[in-house]
């Protein structure tokens, strides 16, 4: 992976422990985000890919356990300009135009003015002028993507930023992730989609709250003896079954 | 605290609204067309609108900008948007001093245009200046909107924070003197009134518009006002979470 392969990670967490209303949602994890590169998060829908990344962002409340992000508690006030966090649901005001979505957060942030055109530009929107409400949720994500990056934040925090989109869009989309992260941004995104961990280069892949494994994907490759990941993520599944 | 960002937020909040031109139509001409309707309701006693038209020029803003406010920021709440501002760089105060900024803007036109049509076409009389009819508006323009984004914690959707105006609001109105002077109620409902913002704003009001002007109890019922907008504020700016469950 590309960016300081010797730097400390970029989150560390250590017996994670969140409860939900009577629920534990996860349950103790301990992982870690290596610094640079892209790391995927994957696993089926409901299985605490969100809970775990509003932990990392630092709004979600913890049972117990600790995280860590660039050195600092997660949620620390110094990290709120160095993470940037892309809820699923796009968090934009669908009443005003994207160009006045940007120019707000951006004077929020205190980034540059400039910086709207420039993430306009990275993200391939170019409504500037539409409301947000009269563009498609595919194009909505992306004002709430374009957001995150005005701050040039060195962590990305990414919920499912791909789901229901089409696949061209998906393709570039990623390409955008991987070039943010050739530009040395820490990206951590999630997935419910096994053919996007293919794009990362580390995975961490959760069920139920538990972490399986973290690896990257070729590592999980020739520990399971699969080629596809999807069947290497069963296999994984059945192994700790077994076990 | 950074007015940077105060100012940010009410030119966003004021962007909203000027994409919503029904809605500020409503804001600015209902309370307006309702004077002109009591007026006309007490077209056989001049004297009746006369003494409840002067405090309801003050009351309306109290009314609007509590609705208007409460489903404003319910909406920040449940679209996400007030999550990912909580994940930025900023105080919980820069967004309700952005707000209050916004829709103080807003209570003032709506004052002026109500306040302009009560003393300028219906010829309503006060015994006190009008200047300070319009100031007092303003001041429950504001009040209305510190409750207004204080309860807007506690609904879960619009529609209850539609039915807060029943709940919260009309038992203020009908405490706080303008219907029955307060020490012809039931002894227990005078004690209540008390507690309730309303009634201070209402007596401040009733005493310039009909005593022509404050006097020391009026400049109380003002301190008092301003004390709750405060207070509403710092509560309101308590319920607004970085972490959630």
């Amino acid at each position: 992976m590309p960016n300081g392969l010797n730097a400390e990670p970029a989150v560390a967490a250590e017996s994670l422990t969140v409860v939900r209303g009577d629920n534990e949602v996860l349950h103790s994890l301990s992982f870690t985000v290596p610094h640079g590169g892209i790391t995927g998060l994957l696993g089926p829908s409901g299985c605490g890919k969100t809970t775990l990344m509003r932990s990392v962002v630092g709004v979600q409340i913890i049972e117990s356990g600790r995280v860590d992000v660039l050195g600092m508690p997660a949620g620390s006030a110094e990290l709120r300009p160095r993470v940037g966090y892309v809820t699923q649901a796009p968090s934009v005001y669908g009443d005003i135009t994207v160009g006045e979505n940007l120019r707000y957060f951006a004077r929020v942030l205190g980034a540059d003015p400039a910086r709207v055109d420039e993430v306009i530009e990275t993200v391939a929107l170019h409504e500037h002028d539409r409301v947000a409400n009269k563009l498609s949720g595919g194009q909505r994500s992306r004002i709430s993507l374009a957001t995150a990056l005005l701050a040039e934040p060195d962590l990305l925090v990414l919920d499912e930023p791909t789901v229901g989109l089409d696949p061209v869009l998906r393709v570039e989309l990623w390409g955008t992730f991987t070039s943010l992260a050739e530009g040395g941004t820490t990206i951590l995104v999630s997935s419910h989609v096994m053919d996007e961990a293919e794009r990362c280069d580390s995975l961490l892949l959760m069920r139920d709250g538990e972490l399986l494994a973290t690896e990257t994907p070729d590592g999980l490759r020739s520990r399971t003896g699969e080629d596809d990941l999807e069947d290497a993520f069963l296999a994984l599944i059945r192994q700790r079954e077994a076990a | 605290m950074n007015p940077r960002i105060a100012i940010a937020t009410a030119s966003r909040v004021l962007t909203q609204l000027r994409r919503d031109p029904r809605t500020i139509a409503l804001l600015l001409v209902v309370p307006a067309a309702l004077v002109t309707l009591i007026k006309f309701v007490f077209d056989q006693e001049p004297g009746a609108f006369d003494r409840i038209g002067g405090p309801l020029v003050g009351l309306f803003p109290f009314i609007t900008m509590f609705l208007v406010t409460s489903i404003t920021m319910l909406r920040e709440r449940t679209t996400g948007t007030l999550e990912r501002l909580m994940t930025m760089p900023l105080a919980k105060l820069d967004i309700l001093l952005g707000y209050g900024l916004a829709f103080g803007v807003v209570g003032t036109a709506q004052a002026l245009i109500t306040a302009g049509v009560a003393f300028g076409l219906l010829d309503l009389q006060v015994a006190g200046s009008t200047a300070l009819v319009i100031l007092l508006a303003i001041g429950n323009a504001l009040l209305g909107m510190s409750l207004g984004l204080f309860v807007s914690a506690f609904a879960q959707t619009e529609f209850q924070a539609i039915q807060f105006m029943p709940a919260f609001v009309f038992p203020q109105l009908l405490l706080c003197g303008l219907f029955v002077a307060r020490d012809q109620m039931a002894a227990a409902l005078e004690a209540v009134s008390y507690a309730l913002p309303l009634t201070y704003a209402y007596d401040a009001l009733d005493r310039v518009t009909s005593d022509g002007s404050l006097g020391a109890r009026g400049t109380v019922d003002v301190l008092v006002t301003c004390g709750v907008i405060l207070l509403a504020l710092a509560l309101g700016a308590a319920t607004l979470r970085r972490r959630t469950p």
